[in-house]
């Protein structure tokens, strides 16, 4: 004969653990763990391509990025930016990207940071070009494997994004990525980066940074579209990108790759 | 008699519950693992369309070119074709409701970040004309004797 | 100005958003895990090991490493950008993420700490209950303490010889299963660093190898600087008692303790200390031969730049002078004193060395960025992030551990 005590505490005990499979569970549902086959279905994948020979380090792109995303232009941080190569007789590597190139070059010497500028004879030089630069929007994240809560995630099209309601500013993300093109936004002290402003290429539109370029240095495309321009000629042209040592697989394509580039 | 070594097991046991339950109701519902599984998609769906619905600044020149078709069509005839007006003049956005009216800006830095003489034969820099900014009119600006619409207008 | 950029200054060729993000708390959270980590694993030396001699010290390390765990969460606390959204380790966990075994990690860990600190203590929790229990009038402390102890007891107020058998293998098996978990705890924190493959600094499988070994080091030396501190203050508080005090124990007997203990616990300290040592001294000088692209920036940051806190302040002052101090014969309390604050430091200087020195050098391997640790605070970033904020976590342990040893009583009889 089982008595009440015993009877309310069973009871009890039966609630609480079927919460737990309900709850618990969903974490380790095997159908979604290996849904990366749905991935290979989408039609949509992005891709960019910058051409290095048209750039000419105007930095229109980065300004249109910071109004358009809403990053504060005064801010030293910019979810695109463009680095300016220099490279001289003597073998002697200058680099920089002043203020993320936000108002250009608008100076030949070479900005050092704390060490000041550097003044470079023009004699001197054997090659310089400009490089843009924003996120690769990977094909295998690191920045996305390091997340310990799910606030950044790559969407079906490959672009990654972050959930400003959950990022609880860890920093782990900033400091996966290989590229260095995330930062903390500095108002909402979230976890921010470029994302192919989604918004936009969603609608049709193309991005900021793209339509900004009067050199037609940066162009947006779908990898999986075979009649995409940007398609064919990273199919057909010789690409590089950048640090695939980390099998990241990034999809930002460069033509005019320098080897000196970082 | 019940072995009492067990106690601090249901302890754990019933905070380990408590969270779960807690779970239930402070993680979003559309939270979870998605197309690209769980390593790379584990998010809160409703966040793709958060940014979807962002607003939408820079609408590129065929925005302007009905309303404003002299400047768009004096522009197009000069090298400064390939240039958007937005980038001299800043988003549209909802122009001319909101803002009414768009800046210009007439700054030297701004057309000296095409202009201004970088000594790289090996980029597409090496093709634009430029001027040494500390000898070219120093004081005024570029707009004065330029008209970024027909830039070489009367000058030649 | 964004986050990072008032302690950073960068130099060369650095990219826009490079910055300094993980600063002091993040060279303070793996120390006080280690501090932790090593607390407990001296503590199981007795309990699992059966080494007579810990005893005392043992008791006293797992209620110290009870009062460190309430302490390690709080640099995470005060570095994250949203705190209060940090419960969110333990709603949305991503398990690819290191990071995210934080909440099972700590979770398992406190759950074994606790469930062992209950057994310890459960027949002294039981006492005190029964004893208020018959208290006829009691004041409203004693209630609030009745309530307390009561709940403590989790109603189990058996304290027959059968179950405080029973304890005593709890306490075994619980003191065994928590080595490995311990030794997780910490070695999560290295695999942290250890895994990401951005940073050429910090990427080596070897990372988590040498946070645990280093962890367990600054844990047992803590323990016995604490144990030292607190036996002197003991001696000291017993000597004026002495005419009036019935219970005290003899003033040599406590000396004579004292020195074994320290010097069976000194030998443990040596050996990891040693590993510790060997597994960096290997990690330099892999990188070194093998001279991948990174090298050149990393040689240039590691015998250059940092060569100061590198091989002065963390392998000469922290880690070669306490092995000379402990290596050499008779080892008094001074020696060992100077040897464990040394040691401490070093294992410091290890943490901020390796996060540090981690971001010192840029992505492009081109330039550099120099940190500068907030003294003066000015507003709630500069403390939390600067010196005040290490600070105080520092400090934490040391006030927490001195509010539950009331509940959690260290030494045999109450102190003068």
């Amino acid at each position: 004969m089982i008595t009440r005590r015993d009877f309310f505490k069973k009871t009890v005990m039966g609630i609480a653990g079927a919460a737990v499979p309900l709850a618990a569970l969903e974490i380790v549902d095997p159908k979604k763990l290996f849904a990366e086959v749905a991935a290979e279905t989408t039609s949509v994948r992005w891709a960019f391509l910058v051409d290095t020979h048209k750039c000419v380090g105007c930095g229109f792109c980065v300004k249109a990025c910071k109004l358009e995303n809403e990053v504060p232009y005064d801010a030293n941080v910019s979810r695109t930016w463009v680095e300016r190569y220099v490279l001289t007789k003597k073998g002697r590597l200058y680099a920089d990207n002043p203020k993320a190139a936000r108002d250009g070059f608008t100076t030949a010497k070479i900005d050092e940071g704390a060490d000041g500028l550097k003044d470079i004879s023009s004699e001197g030089i054997e090659k310089a070009f400009f490089v843009p630069k924003l996120c690769n929007q990977c094909e295998n994240p690191p920045c996305v494997q390091v997340c310990p809560v799910g606030a950044t995630y790559q969407a079906a099209d490959g672009v990654v994004l972050v959930d400003r309601t959950w990022c609880i500013g860890c920093g782990y993300c900033i400091m996966g990525c290989p590229y260095g093109v995330r930062f903390f936004h500095p108002v909402y002290h979230t976890a921010e980066k470029c994302n192919f402003c989604y918004h936009r290429i969603t609608k049709g539109l193309k991005t900021a940074c793209v339509q900004a370029c009067p050199f037609g240095a940066r162009q947006i495309g779908n990898i999986k579209d075979p009649n995409d321009p940007v398609t064919q000629t990273i199919r057909t042209q010789r690409v590089g990108v950048l640090k695939s040592e980390y099998g990241t697989k990034p999809q930002v394509y460069y033509i005019g790759l320098d080897e000196e580039v970082r | 008699m019940k072995n009492h070594v067990f106690r601090p097991l249901f302890v754990v046991i019933g905070i380990v519950i408590l969270i779960l339950l807690a779970r239930m109701v402070i993680v979003p519902k559309d939270f979870g693992v998605y197309e690209r599984g769980y390593m790379y998609s584990w998010h809160r769906k409703g966040n793709e369309e958060d940014w979807k619905k962002i607003k939408v600044k820079y609408q590129g020149k065929d925005y302007c070119k009905d309303c404003h078709s002299d400047k768009y069509d004096s522009i197009n005839k000069t090298p400064h074709k390939i240039i958007q007006c937005e980038n001299c003049h800043g988003p549209a956005i909802d122009h001319p409701s909101d803002p009414p009216k768009l800046t210009i800006d007439r700054s030297r830095a701004q057309c000296l970040r095409c202009h201004f003489p970088l000594p790289y034969p090996t980029s597409g820099r090496a093709h634009i004309r430029s001027i040494d900014p500390d000898k070219h009119n120093p004081d005024i600006e570029c707009a004065t004797c330029h008209n970024p619409h027909k830039p070489m207008e009367g000058l030649r | 100005m964004v986050h990072g950029e008032l302690w950073t200054v960068k130099e060369l060729f650095v990219t826009p958003n490079e910055y300094i993000y993980w600063s002091i708390q993040i060279v303070m959270y793996p120390f006080m895990t280690g501090l932790v980590a090593g607390a407990f694993v001296l503590s199981s030396l007795y309990h699992v090991f059966g080494i007579q001699k810990l005893k005392d010290m043992a008791r006293f390390a797992l209620v110290f490493s009870f009062a460190l765990l309430f302490a390690a969460p709080m640099p995470i606390v005060l570095h994250l950008q949203f705190p209060f959204r940090g419960i969110e380790i333990f709603m949305t966990p991503h398990f690819t993420s290191a990071i995210a075994a934080f909440g099972i990690v700590f979770f398992t860990y406190g759950a074994i700490v606790a469930s062992e600190l209950w057994f310890l203590y459960r027949k002294h929790f039981v006492d005190i209950a029964l004893k208020l229990r018959e208290k006829q009038d009691k004041t409203l402390m004693e209630w609030g303490s009745y309530f307390v102890f009561c709940t403590l007891t989790l109603g189990v107020y058996d304290v027959s010889e059968e179950a405080l058998h029973r304890d005593e293998k709890a306490i075994k098996f619980l003191a065994g299963l928590g080595i490995p978990v311990a030794c997780f705890l910490h070695g999560y924190a290295g695999f942290i660093f250890g895994s990401v493959k951005a940073n050429a600094l910090w990427m080596t499988p070897l990372m988590p190898v040498i946070f645990i070994m280093s962890a367990i080091v600054s844990g047992i030396a803590l323990c016995m600087l604490t144990y030292i501190v607190t036996m002197e203050i003991r001696k000291f508080l017993a000597k004026r008692k002495r005419a009036s005090a019935m219970r005290s124990q003899p003033l040599e007997q406590l000396q004579s303790v004292e020195i074994s203990v320290i010097q069976m616990t000194a030998k443990y300290l040596l050996a990891f200390l040693v590993a510790a040592i060997s597994l960096e001294v290997l990690d330099l000088i892999f990188r070194g031969y093998t001279a991948l692209k990174s090298w050149d920036v990393l040689r240039s940051v590691i015998y250059e730049r940092d060569f100061k806190d590198i091989f002065i302040m963390q392998y000469g002052i922290g880690n070669l002078v306490p092995l000379i101090l402990f290596l050499l014969p008779g080892l008094t309390i001074r020696r060992t004193v100077l040897g464990v604050m040394l040691v401490l430091f070093g294992v410091f200087m290890m943490r901020w060395n390796v996060v540090i020195g981690g971001q010192a050098f840029s992505l492009t391997f081109a330039g550099f960025m120099h940190y500068h640790l907030p003294i003066i605070p000015h507003n709630w970033e500069t403390f939390k992030e600067g010196l005040g904020g290490a600070l105080s976590i520092f400090a934490m342990p040391f006030i927490l551990f001195w509010f539950i040893s009331h509940i959690f009583p260290v030494f045999e009889y109450k102190e003068a």
